[in-house]
């Protein structure tokens, strides 16, 4: 392992992968929370045209015009999904999706006519699809590098604009915030984001590292900043873990690999969380749900109780269970655990009977009384 | 600035408003006048342009004609002074914030660019929360808060912004009574530090109880002014059309034995 991190190669492919982690789980956040994850997948799909016409333009395997290129088309994808918004009547998941495959299609067409184009330099030009993190160089990471500490500079001078424009962009009007502007950058910055992720994980996957360590991030936190600090660390455990993976199995390609392992940090996030994670949620139904059938059959106990004028009157099993439409024998279980019910017999009968205990007896009067309250 | 005040006597004066969503309009031609310190209702039927008729004099929606002027002013002018508080349902609950930030985001505006919320804020936060008896859910998710915490949490950001004129769009929607009751003395306490109230209200039952001016809305403005003149069958009929009967049964039958008033 620590051979591994040794080697020039798997150093440059993880520190690029932690770079993708920290700028695309931060600016994923905003896009979140803004309910616009799709417009990441709309905004990596068109960066594919921009690439093949930063390699025309440059005539090269270029990476800083191939980036520029990506992230103007990019941003020419959004203004027309912001334009089909406006100024016609197709709501904002048709233009995404209009947007996304026009301009993926015109990628295609203009890989394709570059490949047969027979410029030896255009090998891996299509590498931009699914990414090929092996071909990352330190200049790179440069470039990389400087476009997400852009991309932190701008979120932590603006973060309370870009807090409040997330949460209520009415309330940011009324105060006098720009709120197209300050919308139009996050846009920007989900370009950004975009243009970093292009080399690691493509075009086609990029929107997972936009939108998955954002949403397991919200899992576990309870405020934005907690929220944006996690889901960059989230993203840098899945950049560097899919890129030693990969570097241990050969020919194992290093950008689904860190799609697939931020995706076991969301299933995990998604089930375990405290509060908010599936599995949290069933065991808090279930103990809610036995804490009520005890409370339940303890005041048909106490009621069937004073009715009989006998603190100790027996009930059977048998009147219970019809009484509840259910079989309570669980529930009598528990509530003798806890104390509150003993079993007893009632000659001549041979069938199972319950009685309330003294302490039985108080919870129930207890129960009685809150329940009258409330009403 | 050196633009000249235009009607500097009114709190809010709009004249000509039109609002128009994709060329059906909305708001009609709209002249509507409230004076300083009172507590204005806007009411009428759904789909009236109640909602629309505050964005738009916040600025949050582009009127297709006429102008809007606070304390004579534009609205850009005079913000500092203007309080708002938005439909709780148009914003997502499950955003990760509690109650004491969401107040002190009224302070964002004052605050300016680059800096950040210190202490002062924090604490002008806390009292406003604890103005409308929130402040033991300072520090809770707010979206586990009940929907009637969640409207006064609004209510406590907007008293955070120390408004001449406050905005609100149904405060009292989808509160239970012991909450509405809460707002209306808030809202009743701010009308005596001799504020200005402008009130999107649902309920015709309550106008009278509660507010002292009101607007009758539909799509144009049927009538406005002290509830006492413009609280009439006549009017509420022009707006509602038949609707109104059931209202007028309960609501005006109370003039006849006002002693009764309380068991409705």
């Amino acid at each position: 392992m620590l051979a591994l991190l040794g080697d020039y190669t798997i150093q440059t492919v993880a520190m690029g992968a932690a770079l993708l982690g920290i700028s695309s789980g931060v600016l994923g956040c905003f896009a979140v929370l803004r309910k616009q994850s799709l417009l990441g997948d709309t905004l990596s799909h068109a960066a594919l045209p921009g690439i093949c016409i930063g390699f025309l333009v440059a005539g090269s395997r270029d990476i800083g015009t191939i980036l520029a290129g990506a992230l103007v088309s990019g941003a020419v994808a959004a203004l027309v999904v912001l334009v089909l918004t406006r100024m016609s009547r197709l709501k904002t998941d048709a233009a995404l999706g209009i947007a996304l495959s026009v301009s993926f299609a015109v990628g295609v067409v203009l890989l394709t006519y570059i490949q047969g184009g027979g410029n030896a330099s255009q090998g891996g030009l299509d590498s931009f699809l699914f990414g090929q993190a092996a071909a990352i160089l330190r200049s790179d990471l440069w470039i990389m590098g400087a476009v997400t500490a852009a991309a932190l500079a701008l979120v932590t001078l603006l973060w309370k604009e870009f807090k409040l424009v997330s949460f209520d962009p009415g309330f940011a009007t009324s105060l006098g915030l720009p709120v197209v502007a300050l919308e139009v950058t996050m846009t920007i910055m989900v370009a950004l984001a975009v243009v970093v992720g292009l080399q690691m994980v493509g075009v086609v996957l990029m929107t997972a590292m936009i939108v998955a360590p954002a949403v397991a991030a919200r899992q576990w936190t309870r405020s934005l900043g907690a929220m944006v600090v996690l889901a960059a660390l989230f993203g840098i455990v899945a950049g560097v873990s899919g890129a030693v993976i990969s570097a241990t199995a050969r020919g194992l390609s290093t950008g689904p690999l860190i799609v697939l392992a931020i995706s076991v940090i969301v299933l995990v996030s998604l089930l375990l969380a405290p509060g908010r994670g599936l599995v949290w949620a069933s065991l808090r139904r279930r103990r809610d749900r036995r804490s009520l059938a005890g409370r339940q059959v303890l005041s048909t106990l106490y009621g069937l109780a004073a009715e009989h004028g006998n603190q100790g009157y027996p009930t059977e099993l048998g009147a219970l269970d019809a009484f509840h439409g259910t079989p309570t024998r669980g529930t009598m279980q528990r509530l003798e655990r806890r104390g509150l019910v003993a079993p007893v017999t009632h000659e001549p009968e041979t069938t199972p009977h319950w009685e309330l205990t003294p302490a039985g007896l108080s919870e129930a009067r207890r129960i009685d009384d809150a329940s009258r309250e409330n009403s | 600035m050196t633009e000249p005040l235009h009607e500097p006597q009114l709190a809010l004066h709009v004249e000509d408003l039109t609002v128009s969503y994709e060329s059906k309009p909305v708001l009609w031609d709209i002249d509507i006048d409230i004076p300083p310190g009172v507590m204005a209702a806007i009411v009428g039927p759904n789909g009236a342009g109640k909602s629309t008729f505050i964005k738009s004099v916040m600025g949050l929606v582009k009127p297709t004609a006429g102008h809007v002027r606070i304390f004579g002013r534009p609205y850009a002018a005079e913000r500092l002074r203007v309080g708002y508080v938005p439909q709780r349902s148009s914003v997502d609950w499950d955003f990760p914030t509690t109650a004491l930030d969401v107040v002190g985001m009224g302070l964002y505006g004052r605050l300016g660019w680059l800096r950040r919320p210190g202490k002062r804020e924090r604490d002008a936060a806390f009292q406003a929360l604890e103005q409308v008896g929130m402040q033991d859910f300072a520090e809770r998710q707010i979206s586990q808060l009940s929907g009637g915490q969640q409207q006064r949490v609004f209510l406590a950001r907007a008293l955070v912004q120390q408004a001449d004129i406050y905005f609100l769009d149904e405060p009292m929607a989808g509160v239970d009574a012991t909450t509405e009751r809460a707002i209306v003395d808030i809202l009743h306490r701010l009308r005596s530090q001799g504020k200005t109230l402008i009130v999107v209200h649902h309920d015709l039952q309550t106008v009278r109880s509660y507010f002292d001016w009101m607007v009758i809305l539909n799509v144009r403005a049927v009538a406005q002014g002290p509830v006492s003149q413009v609280y009439t069958p006549e009017n509420l009929r022009k707006a509602y059309g038949g609707q109104i009967a059931l209202i007028e049964r309960n609501t005006f039958a109370d003039d006849a034995a006002p002693a009764s008033g309380d068991a409705v």
